[in-house]
């Protein structure tokens, strides 16, 4: 029994599971290989409400709480899925929570609601012109914050944004952007004080802007399905009418959104060691070595049962959390610790299933070789491992 | 047009299934409990012709409490609302007792339209529509691969063995539909949530004005007296190849008439 067990939530696994069986094991292969999910299969997941999972209906999402969102990322991922995946398709689950939460509107999710802030003028423009669109599936979102230089340092942001009567003009660059190659417009933080100051403002930028050029597609170890993308800003000239919520507010927002991003990515994380383990354990039943299952084997069994146990108190945990930071709490602290302990039982995991399955495990066919090569990012996106530690040590008073 | 879908819910034919040895029942206990895969064909049409000609589609299930599942999920397709025959003394009940149940729910429905499955992958015996439109008193439109609706006019294809007959009748009818007739479409989840709040009416078979003497055990015409599992596949035959493996395999298939 899980918190996320309610008859509306079966039925919710139930369709996700549809989803990819229908829609995207048939094709999974080919789009790692293309480098992209095709526009279609994000108009296809908004038709059945998938896609506006978390975000509330007054700005064209399905409504649904955090919880809802979580269910679907895990079971995306369980029922054949992959982070890649998730992430290439959910971008929007970090590109719009600021603009939702600027126009004051009510998230049932994650991500906005809780930012207070009252509404600006620009802000129900933005949800008729961005979000919208794209929680229907037709226009594709990013988030960049990511720096050639930063990393994680967000107050040490450098691109900028000039005030020149209705625009400002923006100067910069941002890398290893989720959906960067595809994304029509990308939610972006600059720095409207001088560079580094730690001031920092969201602006909307549409692609095709004069002076905004999106980079080549950057190769990954893993997520070959998710595009990567680097973008450079010389004097682009970007309507005041793009930015979100007031000036200087961006630091808060962006802080503010990353619970629901970890929280994802724990969840992406969990899910994927329990996808590997039940993978591992149908790979030792069946495979026979020196004439008997590998599962006869006490050392196999063992290796099984320590896989398991790592990967439920992962999602046990991460389920807690998620339902404190779903009532309101705040929880920063707690969310840190879930994603390093997802973080760290899918690493076991991936790396232990791919050891099982021998050989076999090592080919591009084998789908346990692409969890593995997909898990490597869940302990740097999103803050890393370390930034994690890092918040954890100060929630400790250290 | 006021249409009504028929909904069973019956064990997972995916799954491991049997009869209670008690009483030669289904085991409904031990199962997957899941809606009769030919019935959400039914829902689909019933929702396409809604949408096409207005009108409320009504989901109507007897079984018992458990079955309120395969009502939301089946209302989760998009539905308005549903009836629910549920009372202890159905249990046991045959094909023709059921038909009076359902006739006599259907009774204060007021139908146009009557859409269920062709068969039930449970029961298999593909009677029902016949039987409840013969107590309505309706044309029966059966194993349709297409249904049009014009006015009060219904023209199906019939699939039959070697093609297909094409028949009509005026409405109200009864009219039950194979697997080949559309493709269900997946409840949204917005569709999943609105199901919760959605109507679903429970009678009894005092509500209905059916005795209990007349279901069940007591009323059956026929009984189920033993049973036993079909024993396990042998195991077949093995081609070893030794160089003639594709022309055995052939062989084979030639025997058995595949190719």
């Amino acid at each position: 029994m899980s918190i996320v067990d309610t008859p509306e939530r079966r039925q919710l696994r139930e369709l996700t599971r549809a989803f990819v069986t229908r829609e995207v094991l048939p094709h999974l292969d080919e789009w790692e290989r293309a480098g992209e999910v095709p526009r279609a299969l994000h108009a296809t997941a908004a038709k059945l409400g998938l896609l506006g999972i978390g975000f509330p209906e007054s700005v064209g999402g399905s409504g649904g709480d955090l919880l809802d969102s979580i269910l679907v990322t895990e079971e995306l991922i369980r029922s054949g899925g992959s982070s890649g995946l998730v992430a290439a398709l959910f971008t929007h689950g970090i590109a719009l929570p600021h603009m939702v939460a600027a126009a004051g509107a009510r998230s049932g999710g994650s991500l906005g609601g809780r930012l207070g802030g009252g509404s600006t003028p620009g802000g129900d423009d933005l949800i008729e012109r961005y979000v919208r669109p794209t929680l229907a599936g037709t226009t594709i979102g990013a988030l960049a914050i990511t720096e050639p230089d930063g990393g994680s340092d967000v107050a040490g942001i450098r691109t900028t944004a000039r005030r020149d009567g209705d625009h400002y003009v923006v100067n910069g660059s941002k890398t290893y952007i989720t959906s960067g190659h595809r994304a029509d417009f990308v939610t972006t933080a600059v720095c409207t004080e001088f560079p580094g100051s730690g001031e920092l403002t969201l602006l909307v930028i549409d692609k095709g802007t004069p002076g905004f050029t999106v980079g080549r597609r950057l190769e990954k170890l893993g997520w070959h399905c998710s595009d990567t993308a680097e973008l450079s800003f010389v004097d682009v000239r970007v309507p005041v009418a793009n930015r979100i919520g007031a000036e200087n507010t961006g630091f808060l927002a962006i802080m503010q959104h990353f619970a629901a991003e970890r929280l994802s990515l724990a969840t992406q994380a969990y899910a994927t060691a329990q996808r590997c383990v039940e993978l591992a354990v149908r790979w030792c039943r069946d495979r026979e070595t020196f004439g008997r299952p590998l599962v006869s084997r006490q050392l196999v069994r063992h290796r099984l049962a320590e896989m398991h146990t790592r990967t439920e108190a992962a999602r046990s945990y991460v389920h807690e959390v998620a339902a404190r930071v779903a009532a309101g709490e705040p929880v920063v602290t707690e969310v840190a610790m879930a994603k390093n302990i997802a973080v760290a039982a899918c690493d076991h995991v991936v790396d232990q299933a791919l050891q099982l399955h021998g050989g076999f495990g090592y080919l591009r066919d084998a789908e346990v070789e692409r969890h593995y090569r997909d898990a490597r990012i869940l302990g740097i996106g999103g803050g890393t491992t370390e930034i994690m530690n890092e918040i954890i040590a100060k929630g400790m008073g250290l | 047009m006021n249409i009504v879908v028929l909904v069973k819910q019956v064990p997972d034919s995916g799954a491991d299934r049997n009869l209670r040895n008690d009483d030669n029942t289904v085991d409904r206990g031990s199962a997957n409990n899941v809606i009769n895969e030919m019935d959400e064909y039914a829902i689909e049409e019933a929702l396409k012709i809604k949408e096409a000609h207005g009108g409320e589609v009504t989901i109507l299930t007897m079984g018992p409490d458990r079955a309120t599942e395969s009502i939301r999920k089946a209302l989760s397709m998009g539905p308005d609302k549903a009836v629910h025959v549920v009372d202890d003394a159905l249990h046991g009940s045959c094909a023709v007792a059921t038909s009076k149940v359902l006739a006599a729910a259907l009774g204060q429905l007021n139908a146009d339209l009557v859409i269920c499955g062709a068969e039930s992958t449970d029961g298999r015996v593909q009677v029902m529509p016949h039987m409840i439109a013969e107590r309505l008193g309706v044309a029966a439109l059966t194993g349709a691969r297409k249904l049009t609706v014009d006015g009060g006019t219904l023209t199906v294809e019939r699939q039959t063995e070697e093609g297909y007959e094409v028949i009509t009748a005026a409405t109200p009818a009864v009219v039950s539909v194979w697997d080949t007739i559309n493709e269900p479409r997946y409840p949204s989840f917005k569709g999943i949530m609105a199901a919760k709040k959605k109507p679903v009416q429970t009678l009894s078979l005092a509500d209905l004005g059916v005795a209990p003497t007349e279901v069940g055990f007591d009323g059956a015409t026929s009984a189920v007296v033993e049973h036993s599992k079909r024993p396990p596949r042998s195991g077949g035959a093995k081609i070893t190849d030794e160089g003639e493996g594709g022309v055995k395999l052939v062989e084979f298939l030639a025997t058995e008439k595949f190719v």
